[in-house]
């Protein structure tokens, strides 16, 4: 963990840096532009390189910057409420509703610019179920959530697999694609920003009641926490989240994972702090993983989601073991 | 500031843990909860807590139902150490003593000086000085436990209720709470209700006792009135030999 004092200017670093890897992102890809060239392309949006900026590589970069956030948002806020450091944005099943919705739209043809709304449409289905399955009439029950949400998601995951082997050979790379995660037809919705932002004044301001949710739902009401509507809560904004982030760009996995445990590592668990430093995170890490995606085998793109993981799991699997070996 | 039990019926699985209870924990009032293993001790605070209802009866926080305030306001007035204390995240032993203002600060508002203060204040109380930085997922169930009670002492409650604070805790630190539990009640005019097994612990604090002799029979009184061999005994179903010290008459399990 760095010193308290040296958190501000962490949060200060993440922003620049963010703000540094959109441009980076918009200058990166099969055509490179150099610095001066960048600058004029950028002030003339009618030039040939003008449009490739501003049409193509910005929004793209924009758009993987607000879907990485939302993840690690959401991955934050999943790991308070089931009260796991493993958990992360996908594994109450939202993001297979929207697979599934959105895998179906394509079967049947639906144009591509309706397919986030069916998405949207099937995370919301998904969350309904979960919602009123773990719900009851008893206390709130982590476990049970936990259980309804696992079981949900297998089935979403079984509906799938019947889509994809149902489908002619000529549509399943569009599905695989979408299925690990593509950010190349992702374009940036107005609302994801109002959602984005409005979850995270409203998650900065409960920040205090998450630190003390996490401690335990009987420590959290004797701390004065009315943690069932509490729970409640978190669990909708954490789904609303994921829903927008898989509706713009598909299931990338491991960003919700990733980044929430590596900035604790940094930050520790105070969520007034870990919070920001996650979004901040969030965004800069799939921005420059779809950077890598675009350019690694270019001309040929890569689905953003298999640099996440291919980039996630051995940095997990590296912390784990550093942790482990100073005893952590 | 008064915790009132008016004839409260309490039960867990099918079993009836006091019946009919009356109860009132005045300010300056020190009291003991004395009950063998798995007699619904734990059961019974919680609903004191507010964090169970009764089956039957009422439990009055300032002479209004408890379940019926809200968690905030009753976590101003009342505080609880729960029996097991589990870190599950990572945080300094200092954040987690802090945790005891969330009911005083409001949505946006952080620590203040004075807040921290009373946090290491409580921190050097339970003696864990120089840890303030140290990870809590990294302390002893001793430290633990003397953390969770820190964090209780941070919230400043008029009634504290305490499910065997003594636990994992060596002698010394044993009798470091008890006496700033004790000191608290009598300079502050707070009341405390502490569940434990330690019957000596008991004679030599508490002003009040309560007893659980299961099947819903309970009694509760002054200290010296209800401390003897024969409700030892029928409390523990096992015999008991008291002896003269000092300071007061002890007891020992007899042959």
């Amino acid at each position: 963990m760095i010193p308290i004092s040296l958190r501000r200017s962490l949060l200060f670093l993440l922003l620049s840096l963010s703000i540094g890897s959109i441009f980076f992102a918009s200058a990166t890809g099969s055509v490179s532009l150099g610095w001066s060239e960048w600058l004029t392309a950028l002030q003339d949006s009618s030039s040939r390189h003008g449009e490739l900026i501003w049409r193509l590589r910005l929004p793209r970069a924009m758009a993987a910057w607000v879907v990485g956030s939302m993840l690690a948002m959401s991955g934050c806020l999943m790991q308070v409420l089931l009260r796991n450091p493993l958990a992360d944005p996908y594994v109450l099943g939202v993001s297979g509703g929207a697979a599934f919705a959105t895998l179906l739209g394509m079967v049947m043809g639906v144009a591509v610019a309706y397919l986030p709304w069916l998405a949207i449409l099937g995370a919301l289905i998904s969350i309904l179920i979960v919602f009123g399955l773990a719900r009851g009439t008893g206390p709130w029950s982590g476990t049970r959530l936990l259980l309804t949400g696992v079981v949900t998601a297998s089935g979403w995951a079984a509906l799938i697999s019947l889509i994809l082997s149902l489908s002619p050979d000529n549509s399943l790379r569009g599905m695989l694609f979408w299925l690990m995660g593509d950010l190349s037809y992702a374009t940036l919705p107005w609302w994801s920003l109002l959602v984005l932002g409005g979850s995270l004044i409203l998650t900065l301001g409960l920040a205090r009641s998450l630190n003390v949710l996490a401690m335990g739902e009987t420590t959290a009401r004797l701390l004065g926490e009315p943690t069932r509507h509490m729970l409640w809560l978190v669990y909708l904004l954490a789904s609303i989240l994921t829903a927008t982030a898989v509706s713009i760009a598909g299931s990338i996995g491991f960003v919700g994972l990733i980044v929430p445990h590596l900035m604790r590592l940094l930050v520790g668990s105070d969520h007034r702090i870990l919070i920001p430093a996650a979004t901040l995170f969030g965004g800069l890490f799939l921005v420059l993983s779809d950077t890598l995606a675009r350019t690694v085998l270019s001309p040929q793109q890569l689905p953003v989601g298999v640099i996440t993981a291919l980039l996630g799991v051995p940095l997990f699997l590296l912390l784990l073991n550093r942790a482990r070996l100073k005893g952590v | 500031m008064t915790l009132v039990c008016q004839s409260v019926d309490v039960s867990i699985a099918g079993k009836i843990i006091c019946s009919q209870m009356n109860l009132e924990l005045m300010p300056g009032q020190f009291w003991g909860l004395l009950g063998p293993n798995g007699i619904g001790k734990t059961t019974l605070l919680k609903c004191m807590a507010g964090l169970d209802p009764p089956d039957s009866g009422l439990v009055l926080l300032e002479n209004q139902a408890i379940d019926k305030l809200p968690r905030r306001a009753v976590a101003r007035l009342l505080g609880m150490l729960q029996q097991h204390t589990v870190y599950i995240f990572d945080a300094s032993v200092l954040e987690t003593a802090m945790t005891g203002r969330h009911p005083h600060l409001g949505y946006w508002e952080r620590e203040g000086p004075q807040d921290k203060q009373k946090a290491l204040a409580a921190i050097r109380a339970v003696d864990l000085e120089g840890f303030e930085s140290r990870s809590v997922t990294g302390l002893s169930g001793g430290e633990a436990r003397r953390l969770a009670f820190a964090s209780l002492v941070v919230q400043e409650p008029a009634i504290l209720l305490l499910d065997e604070p003594t636990n994992h805790l060596d002698m010394k630190h044993q009798i470091r709470i008890m006496n700033h539990v004790k000191a608290q009640i009598i300079k502050e005019q707070r009341s405390a209700m502490i569940a434990m097994h330690d019957v000596n612990l008991a004679a030599r604090y508490c002003s009040h006792i309560l007893m659980l002799y299961g099947d819903g029979d309970w009694q509760a009184g002054p200290v010296n009135e209800l401390l003897n061999l024969e409700n030892l005994e029928r409390l523990y179903q096992c015999p008991v030999e008291s002896v003269q010290t000092s300071s007061g008459r002890r007891f020992l399990p007899g042959n």
